[in-house]
C-alpha cells in the first residue's frame, strides 16, 4: 500500500512517499505561484527517486497553506492534524509540538495518545516565523545555512530591541554600523525570534516531551536560543524524516490511517 | 547594503525655511523644539510662538548629530547664533540626546501641541503617523493630552512600512499617495504585517494589477489599519493628521472616508507638529521661569 503525504507551505512544497508504514523517498521544491504546479513537480520528483509509476499511489493527502490548490489530493488535512500525526510516529513521547515554518509558527499540544489537545498559531506576523531569519541574514549579508553555526561563535549577548521584522532591519544595520560582530548580532536574531515562540508556547502551555519541527528547526542557533529559553532539551527529529517533512509524513501517515479503515 | 547602488524610491525631500516677514532681532523670547525621530529630524525655531525657520532632514546613526545638523541647517543663512535660542526642547524617539536642549518632552505631548498651533485650538484628536510608530491622541483646546494610544512594536501603519512599498514599486515616496487614488477601489491588502503584505503585492503585481492598483489595496490597509487604533481611542470632532504619512493623499483620502471625518488641509509641513510643539513649549518654559523671577 503506497501513499503520498503533501505540504504545500508558503517557500516550499514537500512530498513524502510512504510505502506499508515505511517512507520510499522524499522531494521538496520551492513553491512557486502556481501551487499547483508545484506539487506536481514535488510528486514526480519523488516517483521518479523510486521509479514508482503515479497510478501505483492509492491515497494522496495534503496539507500546508496552499494545499486546496492540490486538486489532485483525495483528501486535506489540517497543519496541526499533520504535525500531530507525523511527530506522534517519531516521538511518541512528544507532548508539545513547535512547528516554525516560513511565513508561520505553531505550537501544538497532545496528550498521551497523540491527540490534539490545544494549539496556537502566529500567521499574522513575520517576527515568529522564518521570514524574520531570512530577512535578517539578508540584512548581513550572511548565508541563511550559516546563520546556525555563527551564532554559536557569540561570546556576548547584545540586545534587540525591534519586534517588527521591519524594525529590526534597521536595528541590525545600525549593530553592524556599530562594529558589533555578527556572530553577536545573529545570536540575538535567535534569541528574539525564540522569544517570541516561546511566548507564544506558554500561553499554549509547554509540557515535555517538547519537539521543534519546520524549516527553522534546522538553524541549530535557533534551537540553541529555544533550550536556553525551555532549560532543557529539545527533540528535533532527523530520522526517518528531517524536520521540516514532519507535516508531509504525518500527512501520508493519515492517507495510510485512509486506506486502513481510519 | 545591497541596494544601496539603485534608485532611493523612500528617499523624501528634505527641507529648510526661513520666515521673510520676521527678525529674530525684534524678539523677546526665542525658542526650539529638536524632534528626533526615528527617521526624521525637525528643528524649529520660534520667535515669541511664531514660526521663524525650520529644517526637516533624514535622522543619521546618531542622535545627537541628528540634532546638531538639522539645527545648524535650520539656522543657516539666518544670522541667528545657536546660542541665542534662550530654551529648546527635545522631543521623539531620540529626545534625550539633543545636546543643546534644556528639557526633553514626549512626542505625544509635542504633537498635540504641535497640532493645536497648526490647526486650531478646535482639534480634539491628532493622528500623528511617524516613521517607525503610529499615535492616536486626543486632546483639549489647549492642546493638552488628554488621552493616547500608540503602536510602536510594527511596521503596518507607519512611514517605514510606506517606504518599503515605495522601493518595493519602484515608485517616489513623494508620488505614491496621488498615483494610489484609482477609480475603482480594490480590496485592501489582506497581510497586516509589511513583510507579508509585500509578498502579498508581488503575487499581485504577477497577476497583472497596476503598480497604481497595488498602491490602492495598500493605502487602504494602512488606512485601515490606523482607523483600528483610532477606534479603540474613540474619535472626537475636529480631527486633524501630522507626521510624514499626513502628506500622503492616498491614506489621508482613505482614513477620512472610513471614519467619514475630515482633516484640514496642512498650511506647515506636517512633519513639523512635534518640532513646533516643543519649541512652544520652550516659550511657556521661559514665561514661567521669568514669572517666578
Amino acid at each position: 500500500m503506497t501513499t503520498i503525504g503533501i505540504d504545500l507551505g508558503a517557500k516550499n512544497t514537500k512530498v513524502v512517499i510512504l510505502r506499508d508504514g515505511e517512507i520510499l523517498t522524499t522531494a521538496s521544491v520551492l513553491s512557486g505561484f502556481d501551487q499547483k504546479a508545484s506539487a506536481d513537480e514535488a510528486v514526480n520528483n519523488a516517483l521518479r527517486n523510486v521509479g514508482i509509476a503515479r497510478d501505483e499511489i492509492k491515497y494522496i493527502t495534503a496539507t500546508g497553506a496552499g494545499m486546496d490548490a492540490i486538486t489532485f489530493a483525495n483528501d486535506t488535512v489540517t497543519e496541526i492534524s499533520a504535525n500531530a500525526r507525523g511527530i506522534t510516529a517519531v516521538f511518541p513521547s512528544v507532548r508539545t509540538v513547535i512547528d516554525v515554518g516560513a511565513e508561520e509558527g505553531r505550537v501544538i499540544r497532545l496528550n498521551e495518545n497523540g491527540k490534539v489537545v490545544d494549539f496556537g498559531i502566529n500567521e499574522k506576523c513575520a517576527a515568529g516565523a522564518g521570514a524574520f531569519t531570512e530577512a535578517m541574514a539578508r540584512a548581513l549579508e550572511v548565508d541563511l545555512e550559516k546563520m546556525g553555526e555563527m551564532s554559536l561563535k557569540s561570546t556576548k549577548a547584545v540586545p534587540m530591541n525591534a519586534q517588527c521584522t521591519i524594525f529590526a532591519e534597521s536595528e541590525v544595520v545600525s549593530l553592524i554600523h556599530q562594529k558589533t560582530p555578527k556572530e553577536d548580532i545573529i545570536r540575538a536574531v535567535h534569541d528574539a525570534i525564540a522569544d517570541r515562540i516561546t511566548s507564544m508556547a506558554r500561553r499554549v502551555g509547554i509540557e515535555k516531551e517538547v519537539a521543534l519541527v519546520g524549516g527553522v528547526a534546522n538553524n541549530i542557533g535557533f534551537v540553541d536560543s529555544m533550550t536556553r529559553n525551555l532549560g532543557y532539551d529539545l527533540l528535533v527529529p532527523k530520522d526517518p524524516v528531517v524536520p521540516e517533512f514532519i507535516p508531509a509524513y504525518g500527512a501520508a501517515l493519515l492517507a495510510q490511517d485512509e486506506l486502513n479503515g481510519g | 547594503m545591497a541596494n544601496s547602488e539603485s534608485k532611493e524610491y523612500w528617499r523624501w525631500t528634505e527641507s529648510r525655511w526661513t520666515n521673510p516677514d520676521l527678525d529674530w532681532k525684534d524678539g523677546d523670547i526665542i525658542s526650539a523644539g529638536v524632534d528626533v525621530g526615528s527617521v526624521s529630524t525637525q528643528s524649529v525655531v520660534m520667535v515669541d510662538g511664531e514660526l521663524f525657520c525650520y529644517a526637516n532632514m533624514r535622522t543619521g546613526s546618531d542622535s545627537p548629530d541628528s540634532a546638531n545638523n538639522s539645527m545648524n541647517w535650520a539656522l543657516d543663512g539666518t544670522g541667528l547664533p545657536l546660542d541665542k535660542i534662550e530654551y529648546a526642547v527635545g522631543t521623539g524617539y531620540g529626545r534625550v540626546n539633543v545636546p543643546f536642549a534644556k528639557r526633553a518632552l514626549t512626542e505625544i505631548a509635542c504633537h498635540a501641541r504641535g497640532a493645536n498651533f497648526m490647526y486650531g485650538p478646535s482639534i480634539r484628536t491628532v493622528l500623528d503617523m511617524g516613521g517607525q510608530d503610529c499615535k492616536a491622541i486626543r486632546c483639549d483646546h489647549r492642546g493638552k493630552v488628554t488621552a493616547f494610544l500608540m503602536n510602536d512594536k510594527c511596521a503596518a501603519g507607519t512611514g517605514r512600512g510606506m517606504e518599503v512599498f515605495a522601493d518595493l514599486l519602484q515608485i517616489h515616496i513623494n508620488d505614491v499617495g496621488r498615483m494610489s487614488l484609482v477609480d475603482v477601489e480594490p480590496e485592501p491588502v489582506s497581510s497586516t504585517c509589511v513583510v507579508f503584505a509585500k509578498s502579498e503585492a508581488v503575487a499581485l503585481l504577477r497577476k497583472g494589477w497596476s503598480k497604481e492598483k497595488v498602491l490602492a489595496a495598500y493605502c487602504g490597509a494602512m488606512a485601515h489599519r490606523v482607523v483600528t487604533l483610532l477606534e479603540r481611542l474613540g474619535v472626537e470632532n475636529d480631527f486633524a493628521i501630522t507626521g510624514g504619512i499626513a502628506k500622503n493623499i492616498g491614506v489621508v483620502s482613505r482614513i477620512e472616508k472610513e471614519l467619514k471625518v475630515t482633516a484640514p488641509e496642512p498650511s506647515i509641513d506636517p512633519q513639523l507638529a512635534g518640532a513646533i510643539g516643543g519649541a512652544l513649549f520652550g516659550k511657556a518654559l521661559v514665561e514661567k521661569a521669568r514669572k517666578k523671577a
